[in-house]
């Protein structure tokens, strides 16, 4: 195997230094706020995502948790790519990031809609992995449906 | 080691029996494997050990010579199976040094078998003419470990839910041994029964039960010791070790999956209800009500695994052959050998006894703050297997305050150079994470 693959660049840079890390209360005082706490039963990782929204903005994504490398870059990521964004566009990107990790290696990443997030397409190759990557992209899920934002996560991917 | 002159009359290193590692592992056909372009350095026997081509060849000769149902056929291939199934509980019985066959029920795993007793507990509790050993209700205690393994801890969270009575545990210390400085405060009159691992499949420790079971007799209670982790690697007779119930599977001894052992005294499995009602486990059947048959049977419901239990009497063969006590000692020099080799890796803090001593094979460790899946996927890329997370024993991981443990593991086929493998990986792993 190889390992780089796996370990890219863009995931340890994240991992060693994470964007936005850390629970943060809203700044807008009218903003809806909801957070979601999930862990993987298998490793005992664990990760927090908490939203700041009015409805149609994601005006903040911040997010707490321990883990892997693999678990805490994708928060990082997560952070990064969805923070800022109309939460439609923000679905988008969770779809196609859902994809990537869902393909076996398979998925050809588009770096304009997943940004850093296509350096995760190596771990899609590993499936004991994946479910690291894909922790704080379930818990965002569940904290917007909290926030009153996006589809219904029975709905989607 | 023999370099080291013993003085006379003190027991000497050659007083110990041993045997050639290279030919055992010629044995193993999985050991010739090589995993990601290196070879297999196989360091999870906890969690499952592989098995010896002897154990192969009587599963793959019992379905191609032998098939057939056992206890319930008159032809000649329903006898051979019966004689081959019955005959494994009378090797398992052998190596436990059991009073009687008898006592050996076939199980799905060790988990199923203290579920078994959980059970047998509960349907007593529902009855007032059962055995008052197996009543409990509100009042009553069951007592276990913080060091269990959650198969030693969800059953009887259950079986205290079922019926209102209390759950209590030994803490551990923080050399992780059993923490016992509170046993008689802990198991008293109101203790119906004491669960305890015998070594812990997360920390290595092995428990000295010998105060406990004093103690569990001067109150009249029960124990059990969930023997998973020391069957399979070190001499155990049931007479000595003075249990009620021990439990183990056959998969961590050479054996296949799903065949494990509940071991129980012949006049208490006597005195337990049925758990599984069906098949086989009965004495005569109306449409209204049944009556049962006596232990084993009355818990082995419906067709058994029949092959895996002949195959775990092979395995107990191959083992008695090699003998527990060589093993035990093969061990016990490749856990001095593999502590001082970690303890010489910075940064790694092992979880534990880390002197050798009142401790198995089984070494738990962190390296820095680097996550033990990290630590687990490095190793792996170089052939190396560990197993890394909690180890299905989360309440040891919160004891240490950690969420994962990377957890080396060894047995009667490891080498010192796998553990060099093991400390070399250990510095790959610091070079991708530092």
């Amino acid at each position: 195997m190889q390992l780089d693959q796996l370990y890219q660049e863009i995931i340890l840079d994240h991992y060693k230094h994470p964007h936005g890390r850390g629970l943060r209360d809203a700044e807008d005082s009218g903003d809806h706020v909801a957070e979601a706490h999930h862990v993987n039963p298998t490793c005992g990782d664990e990760v927090t995502v908490r939203i700041a929204t009015d409805g149609a903005v994601l005006h903040d994504i911040s997010y707490d948790g321990m883990g892997c490398s693999i678990s805490q870059a994708s928060a990082s990521v997560l952070h990064e790519l969805l923070r800022g964004r109309g939460a439609g566009e923000a679905f988008e990107v969770h779809e196609a990031f859902v994809e990537l990790m869902s393909g076996r290696g398979q998925v050809t990443p588009d770096e304009d809609v997943l940004g850093d997030g296509v350096a995760f397409a190596g771990v899609a190759r590993y499936p004991a992995r994946v479910k690291c990557a894909l922790l704080p992209w379930m818990a965002f899920k569940d904290a917007a449906a909290r926030a009153g934002v996006g589809v219904s996560p029975e709905v989607k991917a | 080691m023999t370099s080291i002159a013993i003085p006379t009359g003190m027991p000497q290193y050659d007083d110990v029996p041993r045997f050639d590692v290279a030919r055992v592992r010629a044995d193993f056909p999985i050991l010739d494997r090589e995993i990601n372009g290196h070879p297999l350095v196989y360091l999870d026997s906890a969690n499952t050990s592989h098995k010896p081509r002897q154990v192969l060849d009587v599963l793959g000769e019992h379905y191609a010579r032998h098939n057939a149902n056992v206890s319930r056929s008159v032809h000649t291939l329903g006898t051979e199976a019966t004689e081959a199934y019955e005959g494994a509980r009378a090797k398992v019985a052998a190596f436990l040094n059991a009073p009687s066959t008898n006592e050996v029920v076939f199980t799905k795993n060790s988990t199923e078998a203290i579920n078994i007793v959980a059970y047998a507990f509960s349907n007593a509790s529902l009855r007032a003419d059962a055995d008052p050993r197996f009543r409990l209700g509100p009042g009553d205690e069951v007592v276990i470990s913080e060091m269990e393994h959650h198969s030693n801890i969800v059953p009887w969270q259950l079986l205290c839910e079922r019926t209102g009575a209390t759950l209590r545990w030994f803490p551990v210390t923080d050399q992780g041994r059993l923490d016992e400085s509170g046993l008689e405060n802990l198991v008293t009159e109101r203790t119906k029964i004491v669960s305890l691992v015998h070594m812990s499949n997360i920390l290595g420790t092995i428990n000295a039960t010998s105060r406990i079971t004093a103690r569990v007799r001067e109150v009249g209670a029960l124990l059990l010791l969930d023997c998973s982790q020391s069957v399979p690697h070190l001499p155990i007779d049931v007479v000595d070790l003075d249990a009620d119930f021990i439990v183990f599977t056959g998969h961590k001894m050479c054996g296949p999956t799903g065949i494990g052992v509940l071991w129980g005294r012949g006049d208490l499995l006597a005195a337990m209800p049925p758990v599984f009602g069906g098949g086989s486990m009965i004495e005569t059947v109306t449409m209204a009500r049944s009556t049962f048959a006596a232990p084993p049977a009355r818990f082995e419901a419906g067709t058994p695994p029949i092959a895996e239990a002949v195959a775990l009497g092979a395995a107990v063969d191959y083992l008695t052959g090699i003998g527990m006590r060589a093993i035990q000692w093969h061990e016990k020099e490749l856990t001095a050998y593999a502590l001082e080799a970690l303890g010489s890796v910075r940064d790694l803090r092992i979880f534990g006894p880390t002197v050798p001593v009142g401790r198995g094979g089984t070494i738990s460790f962190a390296l820095g703050d680097v996550h033990p899946h990290d630590v687990g996927q490095v190793l792996d890329s170089l052939g190396v297997q560990v197993r890394v997370g909690h180890h299905c024993a989360k309440p040891v991981c919160s004891r240490f305050g950690v969420p994962a443990m990377t957890r080396a593991s060894f047995y009667l086929y490891t080498t010192t150079e796998e553990i060099d493998a093991l400390v070399t990986g250990l510095e790959q792993v610091r070079k991708v994470f530092d």
